[in-house]
């Protein structure tokens, strides 16, 4: 059964979408990220145009981080105030990321950059991430404590001016990295359609020193906020977010997180971050490849409608 | 040069394809007796959510034809289906560094987004191939004027060679030679296909007729391809009303995620 996206202006079979997002939903919910890196790039692979991709996996990392957040804001597990901190950084963000998606698009190299933004991307943090599962695993094996790896209490981040106190996370720290690394986060947002948690959580706690118990809540929190953001100024700017395209894949996405959520309890957390590793290695090999190899056709055509 | 200039206007008058110029041109051929009559099986289209490309017939008689030359088979029609036309640009990847980028580009203007063209028989064999590249009939044809052009025009030809062997693959530009068919005998029946990526707007169908190798008379008509109900509604929703839009699908993405989670909540 195909159905035909307005906005991509193609017509697509409902079932690969439909398997799409619930096989995104699953993983997500197992993982507990928001799924838009995996959404964007299965999108691009299924030839719908990265343009279009992009600005409608922001529209489904909305739905898949929606409950998430409402829960910890349930549980009191956000800080509303460092998260509005990271907020006003993601906002300017996303909209710094928005004109240049304009601009690289025009110039013809935002599939390019788009690609090669995943591939750094996934490439570095998969490889971190499974080097540090890889290394927790064997020190379960030989019975070692696997504590958090918390290195020197200060760094130079702990130095900086316009310090602000953070109640709810306890700590008193500046203003500054918390603002840019809303920011960069939003450019990511509105570049390659993620919700950048996977690089945000890590960065809290090992960057600023933000007590792991607010973190995912609190990063969750600014990923609602700046994906919205980002799928209404794509909308009024570049007219690229399928309605039709989303709502397929976060209805079967929803439904795959609750399954993928059940799945997730019962692996151990160490092998749960070895698995998501390897996934978030692969999708960036797997883009890695197509830029390396020569490609089918080495001219593309693009018409007025996408290629402005 | 006057014949030349003659035939420039010829084929301007054929571009403009209303019917008002239609009837300047009849007048213009006046030398001719045949008349050429042409309808279509619909004047528009619709894309529905499971559009998967659709069949266009075209009608056409000759009127005032010689029956000693239509036994002869000498006369030929071509009938064209242009679509939209945008501007369209090509891109040539090369391998900077290990990575395949977009390192050159050529931008054409004002070039059909579809064009189906179907024949009574391969159009080099209807009249000099001259004669039709001046015409602009036929993909090969196709005017290609690169948008702000200053290089030495030395790639020129590439370009152009990649936009029709691309649009090509697409479907978005196809031929059938033979696939005007006469139905009686001066009856003659088109078949166009248009395919599932058809872009919406007016498409022009055109018919040729040519009196062995000579260029007789024309017509034109329009054909509306567009999207209808929801499609319609979204496409025209995301770029009327583009905020809203965006507004309703976070509302959308919002409803979904929470709607989920009090389903499917265990307490």
């Amino acid at each position: 059964m195909t159905v035909y996206l307005p906005i991509a202006e193609l017509s697509v079979n409902i079932f690969i979408i439909l398997g799409m997002g619930a096989a995104v939903g699953f993983l997500s919910g197992m993982f507990g990220v928001g799924g838009g890196f995996l959404i964007t790039p299965l999108l691009i692979f299924y030839n719908i145009p990265p343009v279009v991709a992009v600005a409608t996996g922001a529209n489904q990392v909305v739905a898949s981080s929606i409950s998430g957040a409402i829960t910890h804001f349930r549980r009191g597990t956000i800080d509303v105030k460092l998260g509005t901190v990271l907020l006003g950084g993601g906002l300017v963000g996303a909209s710094v990321g928005v004109w240049l998606f304009s601009i690289l698009r025009r110039m013809g190299q935002l599939d390019l950059t788009i690609s090669l933004l995943y591939v750094v991307l996934l490439g570095s943090v998969g490889g971190l991430m499974l080097w540090e599962s890889i290394g927790a695993m064997r020190k379960a094996a030989k019975n070692l404590p696997t504590a958090l790896r918390r290195p020197g209490q200060h760094i130079w981040i702990h130095g900086l001016p316009m310090k602000m106190r953070f109640k709810k996370s306890k700590i008193y720290l500046s203003v500054i990295p918390v603002a840019a690394l809303g920011f960069f986060i939003g450019m990511l947002t509105s570049i390659m359609g993620v919700g950048g948690g996977f690089i945000m959580v890590p960065a809290m706690i090992y960057l600023l020193r933000i007590p792991t118990s607010v973190v995912v809540g609190t990063s969750l929190f600014q990923i609602v906020f700046v994906s919205a953001y980002t799928v209404i100024v794509q909308a009024s700017t570049n007219y690229t977010v399928d309605i039709v395209l989303a709502f397929v894949l976060m209805i079967a996405g929803v439904i795959g997180a609750q399954y993928g959520v059940r799945v997730g309890q019962r692996l151990r957390g160490e092998q749960l971050r070895a698995l998501l590793a390897l996934l978030v290695l692969a999708v960036g090999i797997r883009l890695a490849v197509e830029l390396v190899i020569p490609p089918e056709d080495i001219y593309s055509v693009v018409s007025a409608g996408f290629g402005y | 040069m006057l014949a030349r200039a003659r035939h420039f206007l010829l084929i301007l008058l054929l571009a403009a394809a209303a019917p008002a110029s239609a009837q300047t041109l009849e007048r213009q051929v006046t030398h001719f007796p045949e008349k050429l009559e042409i309808g279509i099986s619909t004047d528009e289209i619709s894309i529905t959510s499971d559009f998967r490309g659709a069949d266009l017939t075209i009608f056409g008689a000759i009127d005032g034809f010689d029956a000693n030359l239509l036994a002869q088979g000498k006369y030929n029609i071509i009938v064209t289906l242009e679509g939209p036309k945008d501007n369209a640009t090509v891109r040539k990847k090369e391998r900077v560094f290990g990575i395949w980028v977009n390192t050159q580009s050529m931008t054409f203007e004002l070039v059909p987004e579809a064009y189906s063209l179907s024949s009574t028989r391969d159009i080099a064999t209807i009249a000099p191939p001259r004669d039709i590249a001046n015409m602009g009939i036929g993909v090969d044809h196709m005017r290609l004027v690169p948008l702000g052009f200053f290089g030495d025009g030395s790639n020129l030809g590439e370009f152009r060679n990649a936009f029709r062997r691309i649009r090509e693959q697409n479907g978005v530009y196809q031929r059938d030679p033979g696939g005007v068919q006469f139905i009686s005998s001066s009856l003659f029946k088109a078949s166009v296909r248009l395919p599932a990526n058809v872009p919406n707007g007016v498409h022009i169908v055109r018919a040729y007729l040519f009196r062995d190798g000579l260029f007789v008379a024309a017509k034109a008509l329009p054909l509306r391809v567009i999207k209808t109900g929801l499609e319609q509604a979204i496409t025209r929703a995301a770029h009327e009303q583009p905020v809203i839009y965006g507004l309703f699908a976070v509302t959308l993405a919002v409803i979904t995620g929470w709607g989920a989670s009090l389903l499917f909540r265990k307490d």
